[in-house]
């Protein structure tokens, strides 16, 4: 009975969001505040009923009613309940589910949090929000119910999860990316909305700003997760394939990271209104671009969803009444008044332009790459396999010039900056971001390489750049917190004046330097080694001994698993010991590598045991990964400056501010006001 | 003039997306190889059992073959392997297999324990003949001829439906050929 009362509230929340989309729109067209009032109820209900939805499929899977096709295809009574409630969004069906409850908890957020807004830009985000979910809800109940019952032949037990997928990684990791995605989708209906009514100004920015923020720093957050899921997970100790899906995930992101920057200059200075719009438009886009490329079909992925050409039809469709109709309305309402503000060659405003011409240039190249196969198969080039060394060769200079200008552009100053200024600024982070560069490549290069020590043998230049790009933007960024924090109370005093998005921002750079850095130093000085080895034998790489110990079994919950134990030691001092499996999971005869990982800050010791060579020798890897975790770090550190940034004091306590500031507007004591808020 | 700028987006929108609709008619499923009606493009790669033999377009004359593109990181490859035994075994089929950018030990034991399907294994570990043949991922099945032609491309898993349907057909075509 439970699966058919969740297709009901799924069709009403259908419903729910039909009127969502229709009534407040239409009351704030013709300012009928009676029909505006109904955009946070319906909001609310909407979310409500997804909620029980989503509700009554976890418990499918809590209780295994295996009558539901979903749950059959998806979990194993053998299971234990954290991958049972994990194998919801496993799937197809119950991943658009998830989606879609994300979707209606954001719009639920945006009823609930902006109470400061004017009623009319409120309606008309929320419906935009209802549209959304109308095509989505249509979309899952048209071609991916997940509540379709298989009858009357159910199943004893079901198919059970794929084993890549039960592990804590499948836990958190499509949540947080998904909330990045449809996060998204609250900028766009603030752009839309602002397109529909014709302000398109400083306080339309100020209000899409902490929701790009917070989506961006969830997608930041999910990807990363993503990362460090493969390198654990699939064995491999790589950490980015540039494979479709993930390409699909870094598309919006490098859009988001683009429209975030585009919004503060638009809410600061007035300008790139119709630009920054565009991209609202466009990052919203590419996440639903991402969702057709893993789920249409049309590029074939190591970890794509079951294809069918119907929901590829479907979610197109979607794509093109979304995008076209607001570009339509975009081509039709931007305003194309120019701007009198006036800007130098080397103000902020022309910094930030260049990040955002450089972060679509990397875009297009991931679009590029991503899609290639189709582009070449549509010019009968013929199926070219691009991979790696094309993303590696076009992707890294532009993160290095990146890095390079964020160090500059951090000094430069609105409207105008002096050449001078600029460049005194530029020395201790040139010092600095040379000496780290040199000091690391030569160190690591001579450890690394295996012949002779001569200067040229160790000496990478991809390297070199990588490093110099990361120590110069933090050493810029920190040069530019102690310059803002100089105080005649002292530095500490200093420290405290700025705002929380100010350094949200520094941590958002930190956070950049920090992934370059990691990036660089773990694919130019790691090590690899694939070895035959018998218990007893050791095995050296790099600086360290890896002595295989023995073997053993142990048996899991729907596995079997084959341990082996590993001592690690460095110039005879014991480092770790690592515990590396194979498991053999019982339902789907499939065998896992559980790689054995000794997880540090500086480096990573990593061993994987793949297939028996021989009755007692086996195929091992192991591996040395300098830095590898800062690249995740790295993204942790650049979400937490994201989510800092939103909490600035003027946006969390936003009407006792307002009052404050109708108080003492001549005192120009406002948020706004201070210099620390110069930072984007 | 301006404002016409503004419907530029739209415009590549629209392109883009009647790109993407023909993508998704085709699907990579059905996409053709430029090599169809072509000769396997020249390699020397290592036999994956015994590294010291030299495999050349040679091992394709005489015989239709299925080449199959396959990776101990594949797990759709594993999905496959028992409906390629079956091939091989009940219906007689010569496949060939290409171990496409994968490491010899693991792939060895991949064979040990699932078992062979393959009468030959191309050593691929850095993927030069996937390139030549425009290997997008593992798995792809192509049907090559007597001459050693490359008749048809499969992409993705291969099972008892794929073969009634699509390389069964083709590979009884070639074979009634010249015999």
């Amino acid at each position: 009975m439970l699966p058919e009362l969740g297709q009901v509230t799924l069709i009403i929340a259908l419903l729910l969001s039909v009127l969502l989309a229709i009534i407040p729109l239409y009351g704030s067209l013709t300012a009928r505040d009676s029909l505006q009032a109904f955009a946070r109820p319906l909001g609310a209900g909407q979310f409500v009923f997804i909620a029980i939805a989503f509700g009554i499929l976890t418990n499918a899977f809590l209780v295994d009613d295996f009558s539901v096709a979903y749950v059959a295809n998806q979990s194993n009574s053998l299971m234990p309940w954290y991958y049972k409630f994990s194998a919801v969004w496993g799937g197809h069906e119950g991943s658009l589910l998830l989606w879609i409850l994300m979707l209606s908890g954001w719009t639920l957020a945006v009823a609930t949090f902006s109470r400061r807004l004017p009623s009319v830009m409120v309606s008309q985000v929320l419906s935009v929000m209802g549209m959304v979910a109308v095509g989505f809800l249509l979309f899952i109940l048209m071609t991916s119910n997940p509540f379709d019952r298989i009858l009357p032949n159910v199943p004893a037990d079901g198919a059970d999860l794929n084993p890549l997928l039960q592990d804590f990684g499948l836990i958190v990791h499509p949540p947080m990316l998904y909330m990045g995605y449809v996060g998204f989708s609250v900028a766009f209906a603030f752009a839309i909305a602002a397109l529909i009514n014709g302000r398109l100004d400083a306080a339309w920015a100020r209000w899409s700003r902490p929701w790009t923020t917070v989506a961006w720093g969830f997608l930041t957050l999910g990807i990363a997760l993503g990362s460090w899921w493969a390198y654990y997970e699939l064995g491999w100790g790589g950490w980015w394939f540039w494979d479709p899906v993930e390409n699909a995930s870094l598309l919006p992101w490098i859009s988001g990271t683009a429209l975030m920057h585009s919004l503060a200059v638009t809410e600061k200075r007035g300008v790139f209104k119709s630009w920054t719009v565009l991209l609202a438009i466009l990052t919203f886009a590419l996440s639903l671009l991402g969702a057709f490329l893993v789920r249409s079909g049309v590029i074939t992925s190591v970890h794509s969803f079951a294809s069918d050409p119907t929901r590829g039809a479907f979610l197109l469709l979607l794509l093109a009444i979304t995008v076209i109709g607001s570009l339509t309305l975009y081509a039709f309402r931007a305003p194309v008044v120019h701007t009198r503000a006036k800007f130098g060659p080397l103000s902020r405003e022309v910094f930030l332009l260049l990040n955002n011409v450089l972060l679509l240039a990397a875009m297009l190249l991931v679009l590029v790459g991503t899609i290639f196969p189709l582009i070449a198969d549509y010019f009968e080039l013929g199926n070219i396999s691009i991979g790696e060394p094309f993303f590696n060769l076009t992707f890294s200079p532009i993160a290095v010039v990146v890095g390079i200008l964020l160090g500059v552009g951090i000094f430069s100053r609105w409207k105008k900056t002096d050449e001078g200024y600029l460049l005194r600024k530029m020395i201790v982070p040139t010092v600095v971001s040379l000496v780290v560069a040199f000091a690391v490549v030569l160190t690591m290069g001579s450890a690394v390489s295996a012949e002779g020590t001569g200067f040229w043998s160790s000496f990478s230049l991809w390297a070199f750049f990588g490093v110099l790009s990361a120590s110069w933007c933090a050493a810029a960024t920190l040069q530019d917190v102690w310059n803002k924090s100089g105080s005649r109370h002292g530095r500490l005093h200093g420290l405290r004046r700025q705002s929380r998005s100010f350094y949200g921002m520094v941590l958002g750079h930190l956070g950049l330097a920090m992934v370059i850095a990691g990036a660089t130093v773990v694919n130019n000085y790691g090590i690899e080694r694939n070895v035959r080895m018998s218990p007893g034998d050791t095995a050296t790489v790099g600086d360290y001994q890896f002595h295989f110990d023995s073997v053993g079994e142990r048996e899991g919950a729907n596995f079997t698993a084959l341990v082996s134990r590993f001592d690690i030691s460095r110039d005879g001092e014991p480092v770790s010991t690592l515990y590396p499996e194979r498991r053999r999971y019982v339902v789907q005869r499939n065998v896992m590598t559980e790689a054995g990982i000794d997880g540090g800050f500086l480096r990573d010791i990593f061993v994987a045991v793949a297939e028996p060579v021989s009755s007692d020798a086996w195929a091992v890897r192991l591996q040395y990964k300098p830095l590898v975790r800062w690249t995740w770090l790295g993204a942790l550190v650049m979400a937490i400056g994201g989510f800092l940034a939103i909490a600035d004091r003027r946006y969390r306590i936003k009407d006792e501010a307002t009052e404050r500031r109708k108080a003492t507007v001549a005192g120009g004591a406002g948020a706004e006001g201070r210099p620390a808020e110069a930072g984007v | 003039m301006k404002r016409a700028l503004l419907f530029l987006p739209v415009i590549v929108a629209i392109a883009f997306g009647i790109f993407l609709y023909t993508g998704l008619g085709k699907d990579p499923q059905e996409l053709e190889s430029a090599l169809v009606g072509k000769p396997v493009p020249a390699f020397e790669l290592a036999d994956l059992k015994y590294p010291d033999r030299t495999l050349t377009p040679e091992v394709f004359q005489g015989q239709v073959s299925l080449l199959n593109v396959w990776g101990t990181w594949c797990p759709a490859c594993r999905d496959e392997h028992d409906d390629l035994i079956w091939l091989a075994e009940e219906k007689g089929i010569r496949v060939i297999g290409l171990n496409y950018k994968d490491n010899r030990n693991q792939a060895l034991r991949w064979l040990q324990d699932l078992g062979d399907p393959y009468q030959i294994t191309l050593f691929d570990p850095q993927g030069k003949l996937g390139f030549d043949l425009g290997v997008y991922g593992a798995p792809e099945t192509y049907v090559i001829d007597k001459q050693g032609i490359v008749r048809y491309r499969h992409v993705g898993v291969v099972n008892p439906e794929v073969w009634e349907e699509k390389l069964g057909p083709v590979v009884r075509r070639y074979q009634q050929e010249g015999s």
